[in-house]
């Protein structure tokens, strides 16, 4: 990290400008020393805070968030000491967006590499698209989620809600609770040894303990409706 | 885009409040809807056998005093109106149905904005800030009250496309999407004999609740309707003399926030709104489920 950790740049919502905000955050990328850890006052759910951050950063976002924040996030570690909006890191590249409390839908939606974590509930459609992406979520996630999902992995400590993972390609999704629906082409799984290990190393980079791995259920696609087949026409 | 807020207090204090409270929302709503604003307010019941209703005139020095004295002149009772802005308040002492005909027949130069017991409605064009300050929203008090601010897309701003929408006595929605059948729906309420004034979509959802009741739908029902006939991206609220109740269309697009706690119930479209109420940090918030309808009343009033 950088020369300057151990000190922070609080910024303050409430006397400066959203966009010079990120401005500053964007520079980091080609700052000899980037400003090593952030803490964003006031940002009474402003939208699109720390949007396309590209450095080793911590970003504390002190208070709620609008829609679209942390989208396409790179390398940097951002919080959000309160709920998000919708979009929360969308197209997420790497890093780690966590949330402390819930997100509305479409979290991590076409997130590309790093980890979500979401301590309280995300609500619908999150992981839409996902696309290589790691997704935590201690609560539980609303109707149409991991729609579409192409890759990456999924773990929900709660309930789903309807349709989860309709037409779905190859992303993994775990759920602890209880699942309302499976969407089209959407199967449970068997969880075997090396799902176990594979929910066991999400919990832990999401500093969940003590969740035994084994109380989740495994779900993916049937892989009958992504490679088109005239006999199932009738399912698109 | 469009933004809603609602507010349902739980005790006094938030009752006196409800104007600065709702403000506040509406005022985070803000750039959500910079073309007009509105706010349905649920206060002061008229008399027992006697109704209120809000209208509108443009001019400012329109004679509301002479209204009120015609309406006493016609139903008995003392003249009473209270001008809001372009607004007013006008108690008669007669039931809302009655006083509604009577004001279209005899003073076809004002606007009906809402008929009823307990309910006001004010809305107007331009920045729902300005419309706050101008209406002097934070003075009022009332047990609810929903908020609009819009962004228009599917007609004209005028007042009349504001929001809310008076859909019956005590009765009025606000919306958020835009409907894509509205205008087979509002050809097909015309000959049931629903009135339109405007091109809009959301008046077209508000009729149609109008006429579900009107054959004897509840309110419940009437919504669960919605999602039969309207097709369109929606969240709508509606204000009614006792509560107010939530649906989001089936694909649940458009934003909606609910939070409670012992003191309120409040909805809106984004959390920042309810963040700026009292005890927010430590309310039981949730997103309404896709169609599903929600609903709050005061306790002890008969649905």
């Amino acid at each position: 990290m950088s020369a300057t950790a151990g000190t922070v740049e609080r910024v303050d919502l409430a006397a400066t400008a959203l966009r010079d905000l990120n401005q500053r955050l964007h520079d980091q990328a080609k700052a000899a020393e980037p400003i090593g850890h952030w803490q964003i006052l006031n940002p009474s759910g402003a939208h699109a805070l720390a949007c396309g951050l590209d450095a080793p950063i911590e970003v504390e976002i002190m208070g709620h968030a609008g829609y679209y924040c942390a989208g396409m996030n790179k390398r940097a570690t951002v919080t959000v000491h309160g709920n998000a909006g919708v979009g929360l890191a969308e197209n997420i590249m790497s890093g780690v967006v966590r949330v402390t409390g819930n997100t509305s839908q479409a979290a991590a939606a076409t997130g590309r590499g790093g980890l979500v974590i979401v301590e309280g509930d995300a609500s619908a459609r999150c992981g839409i698209s996902l696309k290589g992406a790691d997704i935590v979520v201690r609560g539980s996630v609303g109707h149409m989620s991991a729609f579409m999902a192409q890759t990456g992995r999924m773990v929900v400590l709660g309930d789903a809600g309807d349709a989860l993972g309709d037409s779905i390609y190859e992303a993994r999704i775990y759920v602890r609770g209880a699942v309302k629906s499976l969407g089209a082409d959407c199967i449970e799984k068997e969880l075997r040894g090396e799902h176990r290990d594979e929910v066991a190393e999400l919990l832990a980079a999401a500093g969940v303990e003590g969740v035994d791995p084994g109380e989740f259920r495994r779900y993916g696609s049937a892989r009958k409706l992504y490679t088109f087949h005239v006999d199932n026409a009738g399912s698109y | 885009m469009c933004g809603i807020v609602g507010l349902f207090a739980k005790t006094d204090d938030v009752q006196v409040r409800l104007g600065a409270h709702l403000t506040s929302m509406l005022l985070e709503m803000n750039d959500r809807g910079p073309d007009s604003a509105g706010v349905a307010f649920y206060r002061e019941p008229a008399p027992a056998g006697g109704s209120k209703l809000t209208l509108h005139h443009p001019d400012l020095g329109y004679e509301w005093a002479a209204l009120a004295a015609d309406a006493a002149a016609q139903f008995g009772g003392e003249p009473s109106a209270h001008r809001r802005e372009n607004h007013a308040v006008v108690v008669v002492a007669a039931p809302a149905d009655e006083a509604e005909a009577w004001v279209g027949r005899s003073h076809p130069e004002v606007r009906l904005m809402s008929a009823g017991g307990v309910i006001e409605i004010y809305k107007e064009v331009g920045l729902p800030r300005v419309f706050a300050e101008r209406f002097g929203v934070a003075e009022l008090d009332g047990s609810h009250a929903l908020g609009h601010t819009r962004m228009a897309t599917e007609s004209r701003v005028t007042t009349d496309g504001s929001h809310p929408f008076s859909t019956g006595l005590d009765l009025c929605l606000v919306h958020n999407g835009s409907l894509s059948n509205h205008n087979r729906v509002r050809k097909d309420l015309r000959r049931e004999g629903i009135v339109f004034r405007t091109e809009n979509d959301s008046e077209v959802a508000a009729g149609y609740l109008m006429w579900r009741m009107r054959e004897g739908a509840t309110l419940d029902q009437a919504l669960e309707g919605c999602l039969e006939d309207l097709d369109g991206f929606y969240t709508f609220a509606v204000g009614t003399a006792d509560g107010f109740a939530v649906l989001r269309d089936p694909i649940a697009c458009k934003p909606a926030v609910l939070a409670e706690t012992d003191e309120w119930v409040a909805m809106a479209s984004e959390y920042r709104a309810i963040a700026t109420l009292p005890g927010a940090e430590g309310a039981r918030i949730w997103e309404p489920e896709p169609a599903t309808v929600y609903s709050w009343q005061r306790e002890g009033v008969a649905a």
